[in-house]
């Protein structure tokens, strides 16, 4: 049986990796009148229309291609499975 | 005679700019090669250009380390021949772990297009061998994403095993975070494998081999490989 769903893929730099666009993006943030932010940080996210997927070589194609483990994480969210 | 290839990238733009500088050596034989090749026998060294191959798309070098190209730049990396990416070649170097860490955003966000002042680290290499220690040579760079990063056990690993050839240093030729142009760890300009023959640097000496450009002083890095060869 074939289910559509919706798989994304949200790749974010690691903690100990200097984020200078997270850093930008705070400073504007707080020239607009937004000062709650403790951290800002900014990744990417990949969207990716499936009708199914093997768990095993999506993790694969996650680290080996849609992030670089020696400065990002990812993690996987699967939506829209009906 | 000494066979380079220069592999040319889709996005590679400094690739004519190798082979027209390594044509200025003696005993040099240059040439462009496509990336689709997946035969590298017959090359003595390959070179990986600036640029931006693919489109800098996900991240500099994520997509041409899938070319078919470099398959055989990894089997002539385990052969022991000689590797050098510059620029767009570092960043696909450590996407492709022939070189540990990776190159990261700039610390200001800027595109960094200047003269750097870089300081030879150790003539223990294929790659400085004919240079001075400590010497400053005068080479630029142009990059957005040449921040060097490594995890600290890495960079332990890179100074334990004297795999830092080149420090981005001032005029006074000392470590200054004001002379490092893109926040590098480490003030990080260029390494080395463990087995010292392939080697990633983000300034581009092949800009600098002739004086009408401002500095020959990339010609010790071409001289030092040769005189290996």
């Amino acid at each position: 049986m074939v289910r559509a769903m919706k798989v994304n893929v949200i790749v974010m730099p690691k903690p100990a990796v200097l984020d200078p666009q997270g850093v930008a993006a705070a400073e504007a943030m707080r020239h607009l009148g937004f000062n709650d932010a403790k951290s800002v940080r900014v990744g990417r996210c990949i969207e990716i229309e499936t009708d199914g997927h093997d768990e095993e070589k999506l993790r694969e194609i996650c680290s080996e291609l849609l992030s670089n483990p020696v400065i990002e994480d990812y993690r996987i969210e699967v939506s829209g499975e009906h | 005679m000494m066979r380079f290839a220069v592999i040319r990238f889709p996005g590679s733009n400094c690739d004519e700019d190798c082979v027209h500088a390594l044509r200025s050596f003696d005993g040099v034989a240059a040439e462009l090669v496509w990336h689709k090749t997946s035969d590298l026998a017959g090359f003595d060294a390959v070179v990986l250009p600036g640029g931006f191959s693919y489109g800098d798309y996900l991240r500099c070098g994520a997509i041409a380390r899938f070319s078919p190209v470099m398959q055989a730049v990894r089997r002539h990396a385990e052969a022991g021949k000689i590797v050098v990416g510059i620029c767009n070649g570092f960043q696909i170097l450590c996407e492709s772990r022939l070189l540990p860490g990776a190159l990261v955003r700039n610390r200001d966000l800027r595109f960094v297009c200047q003269d750097t002042l870089v300081r030879v680290e150790s003539l223990r290499s294929p790659f400085t061998r004919v240079s001075s220690t400590g010497c400053s040579l005068k080479i630029p760079v142009a990059h957005g994403e040449g921040c060097y990063f490594a995890d600290p056990d890495t960079l332990r690993e890179l100074r334990r095993h004297d795999q830092i050839l080149l420090r981005y240093v001032n005029a006074e030729g000392a470590l200054d975070a004001a002379a490092n142009p893109n926040g590098s760890l480490d003030h990080i300009a260029g390494i080395c494998n463990r087995n010292r023959n392939v080697f990633g640097l983000m300034p581009h000496p092949e800009r600098a081999c002739e004086a009408r450009l401002g500095s020959t002083d990339g010609r010790v890095i071409f001289e030092s490989i040769l005189s290996h060869a």
